[in-house]
């Protein structure tokens, strides 16, 4: 196995393209050092992208925040303006393992390793995240939601590597949420995950709505008809109800160790709604 | 010398306080040395090669491309461990489990074992292992291992004249339960269900084996009982005893799942053939799959009353899973099922069931909270039905001195009244709950154990002592045996330094379980301490020229007694230790023991909870223990082992469970999906420590290390029951099943 550390995206990029045999990106490393342990997998070459400058850090711009694909959760949890503007995306990567594991892990690491229990990925996907990717052809802009194609499956090529996870500028009267459930307070994988994004109007009525789901289906999954549920609502009673209902008909979740068909679509439609009255909170709904 | 082991009623001048662990400071910096911190020179790695099915007929094993690998130094497989049991069953199933033989007989059953030069190389030489199985049809379900058809796991094993997977049946009890129940004004009967759960100690089991081409061996191991280790080692291996010295490491953690042996020999064996040193760690999934956990069982439980609580009847069919081989476990449900209680008309009836699963081990008052579970859960539900509070149903059924145990003996003076008392009278139960909230309690029992113990006491020429005991310590002993010592010598704490001796340096030691390490060590290292002082007293009456009758030991002194000798000035431990080369020699006291008389123990525990109705997910909020301990020596461990164990007994309740697959594997081989709880899963978990003394112990000790895993699955029920009005009667409580409860309940209206 050959280790490799650049310290740019363009080299790092091209070692993947050049990789004899199977190669992996490293950042934290928290999935796949426990996969090497384990003798799960046995890459020929990891890359090592935590040396590389851009990745780095969090930066704060006028179109929103750039967070850098090796920029541990702990980092993200430690910046104010981040969890200012975007407190759900901001818990999901508190959630992620246990203190011990935050001081390692990255979201761009949970994004691409693909799990569909990812904590950081609902609440990215509904919070209009969008992965910058790099590869031997230059540079591309991807919504998050594109990037996890399935359990372990991304849609980056062989070459490309997740240099940062951008979030958009706040928009006015918006707020996020996330929740998870997981039968121990740490330490544990999603059974179940709900990310809940709202805009309201002036009149305090929802006016815009993402609803994402975790750990439901291959996938996270966008669930449009939740979103319409509480759309020119104030979250009434209802409203709510309707979007538990929509949430639970759009799980396909597996019946597992972790959790049964039944549990995982009965509890996304509670943390849905839970998590909606968060966000309506936080968006200055009252 | 023959020493009285009743109990005297002594005023302790050190035995009750709370110093420092002296194996504290190492275990926080790391500097402890636990089964994988030692190396040897030139040692290789030892992986072992496991089944992936959960039965299968091993047809052929071809090791020769991984024995051609570079870097590999041995492979092994049964062959190399030839049957020397000679008709010893008990000793074949032990070689069995350590190696399948013809059989692989569950998922994860050892198989073959390679030892190289680095992990890499012994990883890929298992990969070169070729094995022809031939898949049989297996069983992993308690129940479904008893019905007519299913698989036999062990053919040589009989019941009712055939093949079958019953391997023992046992029977207690007393008095005639038909007529007691006709007398029943009330009768609750209900069917429980536990799943498997594993000790879940933080490290993995870990040897280093070396064994020379002059058959002498030695191993370093993680285990309760190095003597234990020792002795079956050397059986299987053809050795002899004193030509093998086992050394115990520190241990982090064993619960009972340390009292077996599982690699070690296949360690020894792989040493022996490569004739260089073996270190063998078990991974995680090795662990799970490979190790000893506890069984699940399945229990009919039947309780009858009359309406002012008198319970006239009381029955049990218990059914436990044993694993591939026979064991006890079944039989210890029984025996403890409904010994917290007086009862006039009382049966159990335990069936040990052979599965396709790992052999089961003890695991803390092994077999006992499974059987509470069912007991505690029906005692709640006949009080409710007579409409009498569950602390005084039980307080009125309590079993007290002179009540004829269910499983035999008679009581001398015990706890569980006390207990009863003192839960009804603690500020918890008036305790104001929230919404969702419920409070649930129950009670628990443990035999406790004694067995061989040898100590030795060495005295330095400076006055410092080693005490040298042979029991592990698992739960901080080795402070409560300087306690003792400090105690008897009449010198400070700090003044005694206590060692675990390796298997060369003591008699036979039994292995630490049974709660037994500090009553019988405790009992040792009085009677030790007892010897070195008589001969302290010869040297006393040598140097004053005086009868040892004249002299007495208080105070850490000799002092000479009588007006005759009032011109002599006491001579201190230090003084008769400074001039013993000049006296007679080294000063050493030893005690062998059968310690026999281990005090029954008992507690209560009271326990609350919250519930969220809508996930099912269910939140310890509040947690009290109450317990008789005999005495406690180090109430700091004594607590210690009270959390410990409703911390764990709070995992099994809620969320721990091995769960297998259609194929009759494992499927949550981890930690991560094998739930124990966490920190912040668990309240602080608040003590009391009742003290009734054990007539058979001079200082009172009861073994304290395991019943309290015996009550929290039943006060957790019962608190569930309470907080959201549902009754499971299934363990884990986990969410899926909560939730599951509540909505039918919502449903049937």
């Amino acid at each position: 196995m050959r280790y490799e550390a650049p310290s740019t995206t363009r080299e790092a990029s091209a070692l993947l393209a050049n990789a004899k045999g199977k190669a992996v990106v490293l950042a934290g490393g928290t999935d796949l050092l426990a996969r090497l342990k384990s003798g799960d997998i046995e890459p020929d070459l990891v890359v090592d992208i935590k040396r590389i400058d851009t990745t780095q850090s969090i930066k704060r711009m006028a179109s929103g925040f750039r967070i850098g694909a090796s920029v541990p959760c702990v980092e993200i949890g430690r910046s104010a303006a981040l969890k200012r503007a975007w407190p759900g995306v901001v818990e999901a990567a508190q959630l992620i393992g246990s203190d011990q594991i935050q001081g390692r892990c990255t979201i761009a690491g949970n994004l691409c390793n693909a799990s569909p229990a990812a904590d950081s990925v609902p609440a990215l996907i509904a919070a209009g995240a969008k992965a910058s990717v790099v590869g031997t052809a230059g540079r591309r802009t991807v919504a998050v939601e594109k990037i996890t194609t399935g359990p372990g499956k991304t849609s980056l090529g062989k070459d490309e590597i997740v240099e940062s996870i951008n979030l958009p500028k706040r928009p006015p009267r918006t707020g996020d949420a996330y929740l998870r459930f997981t039968p121990r307070t740490e330490m544990d994988i999603a059974v179940v995950g709900a990310g809940v994004c709202l805009t309201l109007n002036g009149k305090g009525e929802v006016s815009k709505a993402r609803v994402v789901l975790g750990a439901v289906a291959p996938t996270a999954v966008i669930v449009a008809d939740a979103a319409n549920a509480i759309i020119g609502s104030r979250l009434e009673d209802s409203a709510l109800a309707e979007m538990a209902a929509a949430c639970e008909a759009a799980c396909n979740p597996i019946d597992d160790m972790r959790g049964t068909i039944e549990f995982r679509t009965d509890v996304s439609g509670v943390l849905a709604k839970r998590a909606a009255k968060i966000a309506y909170q936080r968006a200055g709904g009252k | 010398m023959a020493h009285d082991t009743s109990y005297t009623d002594q005023d302790f001048k050190i035995v009750g306080s709370r110093p420092p662990r002296p194996d504290g400071i190492d275990k926080v910096t790391g500097r402890a040395r636990y089964g994988a911190d030692v190396s040897a020179p030139g040692q290789l790695v030892g992986r072992v090669l496991r089944s992936p099915h959960a039965h299968a007929k091993i047809r052929k094993i071809d090791t020769s491309r991984a024995q051609k690998l570079k870097g590999v130094k041995a492979v092994i497989t049964s062959k190399d461990l030839p049957d020397l049991t000679e008709g010893n069953r008990g000793n074949y199933d032990i070689l069995e489990n350590c190696m399948a033989r013809e059989h692989a007989l569950y998922d994860g059953h050892a198989v073959a074992a390679v030892a190289a030069v680095d992990e890499q190389t012994a990883r890929k030489a298992l990969k070169l292992i070729k094995v022809d199985y031939k898949v049989l049809p297996h069983v992993t379900d308690v129940d479904a291992a008893m019905q007519d058809d299913a698989p036999v796991v062990q053919p040589h094993i009989q019941h009712d004249g055939k093949p079958s997977n019953i391997c023992n049946v046992s029977q207690f009890g007393h008095g005639d339960v038909e007529a007691g129940f006709a007398q029943a004004d009330v009768i609750v009967e209900k069917t429980y269900k536990t799943e498997q759960t594993h000790q879940g100690y933080i490290e993995p089991h870990a040897c280093l084996a070396s064994v020379g081409p002059d058959g002498q061996g030695e191993l370093w191991v993680t285990t309760q009982g190095h003597f234990t280790v020792r002795n079956l080692c050397a059986s299987l291996l053809g050795m002899d005893i004193a030509k093998l010295k086992v050394t115990s490491s520190e241990i982090g953690g064993g619960f009972g799942g340390k009292t077996h042996i599982w690699t070690e020999p296949l360690a020894l064996a792989l040493s022996r053939k490569a004739n260089l040193p073996v270190k063998l760690v078990m991974s995680r999934e090795d662990v799970f799959k490979g190790s000893g956990p506890t069984c699940s069982t399945s229990m009919d439980i039947k309780i009858g009353a009359k309406k002012d609580g008198t319970v006239t009847a009381a029955s049990a069919t218990l059914r436990y899973h044993a694993g591939p081989h026979p064991g006890p476990w079944g039989m210890l449900g029984g025996m403890t099922a409904w010994a917290c209680y007086d009862f006039e008309n009382v049966q159990s009836i335990a069936y040990d069931v052979l599965v396709n699963r790992p052999k089961v081990a003890a695991y803390r008052a092994p077999s006992a909270p499974m059987a509470a579970f069912g007991v505690e859960s029906t005692m709640d539900l006949v009080a409710e039905a007579i409409g009498m509070d569950p602390v005084d149903f039980r307080i009125k059924n309590a079993a007290k001195e002179g009540t004829r145990a269910s499983y035999g003996p008679t009581y001398g003076p015990i706890g569980i009244g006390p207990t009863l008392e003192a839960v009804k009278n603690h500020p918890h139960m008036r305790a104001r709950l929230g919404k969702n909230q419920g409070r649930g309690m129950a009670c628990g029992f443990w035999f406790n154990f004694g067995g061989q113990t040898c100590t030795d006491l060495n005295i330095g020429v400076d006055g410092s002592v080693n005490l040298t005991v042979g029991t592990v310590d698992v739960g901080g002993a080795r402070a409560s045996m300087s306690l003792i010592a400090a105690e008897e010598l009449g010198i400070p704490y700090d003044q005694v330094k206590c060692n675990v001796g390796d298997t060369a340096s003591l008699g036979h030691n039994d292995t630490t379980e049974g709660s037994r390490g500090t009553f019988s060590s405790g009992m040792a290292t009085i009677f030790a301490a007892r010897n070195a002082i008589e001969e302290m007293k010869a040297r006393a009456a040598k140097t004053w020229e005086i009868d040892i009758e004249d002299i007495e030991w208080r105070d850490g002194a000799a002092h000479a007694m009588g007006m005759q000798h009032s011109n002599l000035a006491p001579l201190s431990l230090a003084e008769i230790a400074g001039a013993s080369p000049g006296t007679g020699g080294p000063i050493a006291g030893h005690n062998e023991v059968v310690a026999d008389g281990a005090g029954v123990s008992f507690a209560s525990h009271i326990c609350d909870v919250e519930v969220d109705p809508e996930t099912g997910a269910t939140r310890v909020i509040r947690y009290t223990v109450v317990q008789d301990a005999g005495k406690a020596i180090h109430p700091d461990y004594v607590e210690g082992q009270f959390q410990g164990g409703a911390a764990q007994g709070i995992g099994w309740a809620l969320n721990e469970e091995y769960v297998y697959g259609e194929d009759g594997c494992l499927q949550n081989p981890s930690f991560l999906d094998y739930r124990i709880p966490v920190c912040s899963d668990l309240p602080f978990i608040d003590t009391e420590i009742l003290e009734i003394p054990n007539p058979n112990h001079p200082y009172g000790i009861r073994g304290v290390g395991e019943t309290s895993i015996v009550p929290p699955l039943a006060a957790i029920g019962n608190a569930v029951s309470s907080a959201v009005g549902v009754r499971l009667d299934h363990t884990p409580m986990s969410p899926p099943r909560v939730l599951k409860a509540i909505k039918e309940k919502q449903a049937g209206g």
